[in-house]
């Protein structure tokens, strides 16, 4: 895949494209709730990427930076407020609702946590059962067909089409997550850290099988994750978010071999390596992460940027996504001279 | 290192837990002993479920009875003196004084009404005797040491007002304001982020040194433990499986089981993956309940070496140098020979 010739794929359609992407979420009323909203959460702040189909984009991020809205902005679980989001062509942000409905069949979504997205009340085939009607995909003998059939591709007994989520462990409820996400045969899936909750062995099992089905059926992925080792493992591209902008883009063999944020960098030495002799400079980030309601002026990482050359630029003047390498995309003004 | 006697001794601890409905007792820790010695960072590492949580609780005597209890015979010795037998008043003494706790969610263990000033000073004015005044200069000590800025002004504020790194800084605080000979932190970064976990790991390694108490790691991350430990005890279905020194540990991994979960961690540092992408090992199965371990080696269903005698009796802790394994494979080291998992 990363070949010479497909670096990026310019080339090749993208099937979903996301340009512009922005979201606000409304802070604090004054007055009781009846004066203008203040302190505008800007979750997501102008993102844009293109996947080609049967890739996966990796977006990665620490906690609140946005990184969960977009794929949900994406899919409009939550209305994005700008920007435009194509899937095969199509304007996802325009359609009505009913047309809407009818393209959730080709995107669908995998959350963290199968235990509180799974239905307690419902038995794992009325839960697999339930998108084949609303879509009028299937009824009857062929649903129960189908239904067989998933759990099979997921790697799930078919005896367990009779079990509550309760009676799963988590890796199998994440796997019944991806089989009620395909059910519908969909092009696209966003997985929102699909294995984060998973223990190790079991994680290796559900990437695992992500990556096969990804082969076997051609899908295209957003996958989205706090994990910079997993990312690595099952990305072609990635992009690094903070504070609702994307920092860095770029193919994830470039990315992991020459990051040009400090940001990527930073993040990239603080992931532990199972290995006790390994030589390593850690750069330990000062502070928290800022709001997002009041994120600093100029450029957002400048407050913990660890480079040297950091400057009064970098507090006034925010700097542009640029490419700084081919198909190698970087937000800092310093990024032909990376940490 | 060597030379000096263990600060902890723990002896076949065995904490069982009766099931809801009766229906069974989930052997939760079934059998585990290690030692810590003053100043060393022991890790004990394993996935949900198989006891590394009970076995720390246990320490602290903070089971809830019922429907826990730790079985007869078991033994935890604290400088000379057995924690299961002390009495209520002793055990005060020595829980949060000498051993302190950290855990991995600080929200759920800092009491939202309380100033963070209070709660760390109440450790000081209960086990030291301080005067509210003085135990406030001490928490804003603590909160000094921590690497909290303005201490003076955030002694006053409440766990609500702080981000999650800030609050496992004050849980940390807390803990070490007595000063204790050992620490026990039970995932302590796992519900951090990255950046913040760096942080927090830096930290308590700081304060490590500086106040040369000994740390008991617990963990299900293999990075973390490679980065912070001297001494790693792996647990599974309640038991200890191997033990070794972490250098040892990570170059020759002797259980399966440890083998396994090494070769199933996604790795930074693995070679660029092209799209052809080999799959990453994973161990077949799950965890088995607590209330019905499997016969035999408790690994044995997940193994790929298993044969007839792993199904049957169960391995004892077996040596190799410094390095323990529960497996049958020290004894018949030539069954390594065909399917082995590479890490």
């Amino acid at each position: 895949m990363h070949g010479p010739a497909s670096t990026m794929s310019p080339t090749l359609p993208a099937l979903l494209s996301v340009h512009d992407l922005v979201k606000h979420f409304p802070g604090e009323r004054a007055w009781l709730g009846l004066g203008r909203p203040r302190n505008v959460v800007r979750a997501v702040d102008g993102v844009s990427f293109a996947i080609p189909p049967g890739q996966t984009l990796g977006l990665v991020g620490e906690s609140g930076c946005g990184k969960s809205t977009t794929g949900r902005a994406i899919l409009r679980l939550v209305e994005p407020d700008g920007g435009r989001v194509t899937l095969d062509g199509i304007d996802v942000l325009m359609l009505a609702p009913r047309e809407l409905r009818a393209l959730r069949r080709r995107m669908q979504i995998v959350f963290q946590d199968p235990y509180g997205s799974l239905n307690p009340r419902m038995t794992i085939r009325q839960m697999l059962a339930e998108p084949l009607v609303i879509h009028h995909i299937a009824t009857g003998a062929d649903a129960e067909r189908r239904i067989a059939a998933l759990l099979e591709e997921v790697g799930l007994n078919t005896g367990m089409a009779r079990s509550y989520p309760h009676e799963l462990s988590g890796g199998q409820r994440q796997r019944v997550g991806i089989a009620r996400a395909l059910s519908v045969e969909p092009e696209f899936l966003v997985l929102d850290e699909p294995v984060s909750a998973l223990d190790v062995s079991v994680q290796a099992q559900v990437l695992n099988l992500l990556v096969e089905l990804q082969e076997r059926r051609g899908l295209t992925y957003l996958f989205i994750a706090h994990d910079l080792a997993v990312v690595k493992h099952i990305a072609d591209q990635v992009a690094v978010m903070y504070l609702g902008k994307i920092v860095e883009r770029a193919p994830a063999g470039a990315l992991y071999a020459a990051p040009r944020h400090p940001y990527t960098t930073s993040l990239l030495s603080a992931v532990p390596v199972p290995d006790p002799q390994a030589q390593r400079n850690r750069i330990v980030l000062a502070g928290d992460v800022p709001s997002p309601v009041r994120p600093p002026a100029g450029c957002p990482f400048h407050p913990r940027c660890p480079h040297p050359k950091k400057n009064e630029r970098c507090r006034t003047e925010p700097p542009a996504l640029r490419e700084v390498a081919p198909g190698q995309l970087a937000a800092c003004h310093f990024a032909e001279e990376p940490l | 290192m060597t030379e000096s006697p263990p600060l902890l001794r723990v002896r076949d601890l065995k904490t069982y837990f009766v099931t809801e409905h009766g229906s069974g007792t989930a052997r939760a820790v079934d059998g585990v002993s290690f030692d810590v010695r003053p100043g060393e960072t022991l890790g004990i590492v394993g996935e949900s479920g198989c006891g590394k949580t009970v076995t720390s609780l246990s320490i602290l005597r903070l089971i809830p009875e019922p429907p826990g209890h730790i079985r007869p015979g078991s033994f935890i010795e604290f400088e000379g003196r057995n924690i299961l037998t002390l009495e209520p008043k002793e055990l005060r003494a020595v829980r949060g004084n000498q051993i302190a706790m950290i855990f991995q969610e600080p929200m759920t263990s800092l009491n939202p009404v309380f100033t963070v000033g209070d709660q760390i000073a109440e450790a000081a004015i209960v086990h030291q005797h301080l005067s509210h005044a003085a135990a406030r200069r001490r928490a804003i000590e603590m909160l000094q040491l921590v690497g909290i800025p303005d201490p003076e002004e955030r002694v006053d504020h409440y766990p609500h007002q702080m981000s999650g790194g800030m609050r496992q800084r004050v849980m940390i605080a807390m803990a070490l304001v007595c000063h204790p000979k050992l620490l026990i932190a039970d995932e302590p970064t796992t519900a951090l982020d990255v950046t913040i976990q760096a942080q927090i790991l830096e930290l308590l390694e700081r304060l490590q040194a500086e106040l040369g108490m000994a740390v008991m790691l617990i963990t299900h991350d293999l990075g973390v433990v490679a980065g912070t430990t001297d001494r790693v005890v792996v647990m599974y279905a309640g038991q200890v499986v191997e033990q070794a020194s972490t250098v040892e540990l990570f170059a020759r991994p002797l259980h399966p089981y440890t083998e396994g979960l090494l070769a199933s961690v996604p790795r930074l540092d693995a070679p660029q993956q092209g799209r052809a992408r080999g799959r990453l090992h994973s161990i077949p199965g799950q965890v088995p309940a607590a209330t019905a371990w499997p016969d035999g080696c408790r690994f044995h269903p997940r193994c790929p070496y298993a044969w007839d005698r792993c199904r049957a009796e169960e391995p004892p802790l077996l040596e190799s140098g410094a390095h323990t394994a529960r497996c049958w494979l020290l004894a018949e080291p030539q069954r390594r020979s065909s399917p082995a998992p590479q890490p």
